[in-house]
């Protein structure tokens, strides 16, 4: 009897998950059709633009500068024993703009808009609002969830920039004005490093499908979650940990496809 | 439909994306140093390129003239590294400019300097570099440096 009840268990948890990713599937692609909306009266995405973009902009600068500074201390540490302190503006160049900058912004980013927007949404499902959109034949996807989508997409490959450009900032003022590094080799190294197509658009390509990727999962989690409480703060907490691991994932298979070899 | 505040905080904070966006292809990357004036193409046949990389610099007297756009074997040619030049129209060289990979420091990444020649003739688009230098293989280096050894101790 245990064994049936074990097998019973497996079946239903197995058809719960496959239905999830059916439903989902049907949701991102609802967005994506309804989406003329969010173009058409575009104060709608810009409201989102500024809730999600605008408002995380100090945590991003904040943090893009910390991030720099940090670079900075610990690779003039570490050239400094090869006695080519005058690559730390290419390494502190080169890894904001590949790896950290698109990554980190994009991990702020899912905790501070991407669990804000699925605890919005739940709420809004919960105090069945959602329902009343539709009563009075308002698309709630048209209306809600893709214009937070189309915002969260455009706004992430600019905070991304943002965070790399205060990173560089940063680890110029501890390079060059603290340390004392020479300044024409810290950027002349720099842009003979890093090139426009290879690291600069390919940090862009990232951050865009990061910010699809966090935003089209917080919403769902949003949209999905139970009408309760308990049901919205578990779709919150659902949100940051998968968006944040399915960062790390598409990064691992972007960097794979991108920097293979040279 | 009105201008609001909202619309003020979200362009300041896409003008600052894109001046973010802007900054690190002028000044962190190479765009600032792209040239978009017109260029030619030379090739030339090395026995070894060693660690040269399409996009590697071309320097002629340390100044940076053009790019490395393909480096290829050719099993026609004595199986030779053929590396193909893009150069800035504003450079004209002469017929006999020897190409030669360099190293930039003990570890540093390689390049090609051009070490031009007398010939009254300058080189077109398409042309073929006569002469080359090959990258200095460490390996065989020391192999000739231990192989004079020996034969000095023979003596």
């Amino acid at each position: 009897m245990a064994i049936l009840n074990a097998l019973r268990l497996i079946g239903n948890r197995t058809v719960g998950a496959v239905w999830r990713i059916g439903f989902a599937t049907r949701f991102f692609v609802m967005t994506l059709l309804y989406s003329g909306a969010s173009f058409r009266r575009f104060h709608l995405t810009i409201r989102e633009m500024f809730s999600s973009g605008v408002m995380s902009l100090i945590i991003i600068l904040v943090a893009g500068l910390f991030v720099g500074i940090v670079l900075g201390m610990q690779g003039y540490e570490t050239l400094k024993r090869y006695g080519s302190e005058s690559a730390l503006g290419s390494l502190v160049a080169l890894s904001l703009v590949r790896e950290l900058g698109p990554v980190l912004a994009a991990l702020l980013f899912a905790s501070r808009a991407g669990s804000a927007m699925t605890a919005e949404i739940g709420l809004m499902k919960a105090t069945e609002q959602i329902s009343a959109m539709e009563m009075m034949a308002v698309n709630p996807i048209a209306r809600v969830v893709a214009p937070r989508f189309w915002a969260g997409v455009i706004s992430m490959p600019l905070l991304a920039a943002m965070f790399s450009a205060m990173g560089v900032i940063g680890g110029y003022e501890v390079g060059v004005v603290l340390i004392g590094v020479d300044e024409g080799s810290f950027w002349s190294q720099m842009q003979a490093a890093v090139d426009f197509r290879h690291d600069i658009l390919n940090g862009v390509i990232k951050s865009v499908v990061f910010g699809l990727a966090v935003t089209a999962i917080a919403l769902f989690e949003g949209y999905d979650a139970p009408p309760t409480a308990e049901g919205v703060s578990g779709a919150t907490t659902r949100t940051v940990v998968e968006s944040s691991l399915a960062i790390l994932l598409l990064d691992v298979i972007l960097t794979a496809f991108m920097f293979q070899g040279n | 439909m009105q201008r609001t505040t909202l619309d003020l905080w979200v362009g300041t904070f896409v003008v600052a994306g894109l001046a973010a966006l802007a900054m690190l292809a002028m000044k962190v990357g190479n765009l600032g140093t792209y040239n978009v004036s017109e260029s030619y193409e030379l090739h030339a046949y090395f026995t070894n390129v060693g660690g040269l990389k399409p996009q590697a610099s071309i320097k002629s007297a340390g100044v940076l003239v053009g790019r490395v756009t393909d480096i290829r074997l050719d099993s026609q040619h004595e199986y030779q590294a053929r590396v193909t030049f893009s150069l800035d129209k504003r450079y004209q060289f002469p017929k006999d400019t020897v190409p030669k990979i360099m190293t930039s420091g003990l570890l540093g990444e390689q390049y090609i300097g051009l070490e031009p020649g007398e010939d009254e003739v300058m080189l077109a688009n398409g042309d073929e570099m006569r002469k080359s230098q090959s990258a200095m293989v460490l390996e065989d280096l020391i192999g000739r440096f231990m192989y004079s050894k020996a034969s000095s101790a023979a003596d």
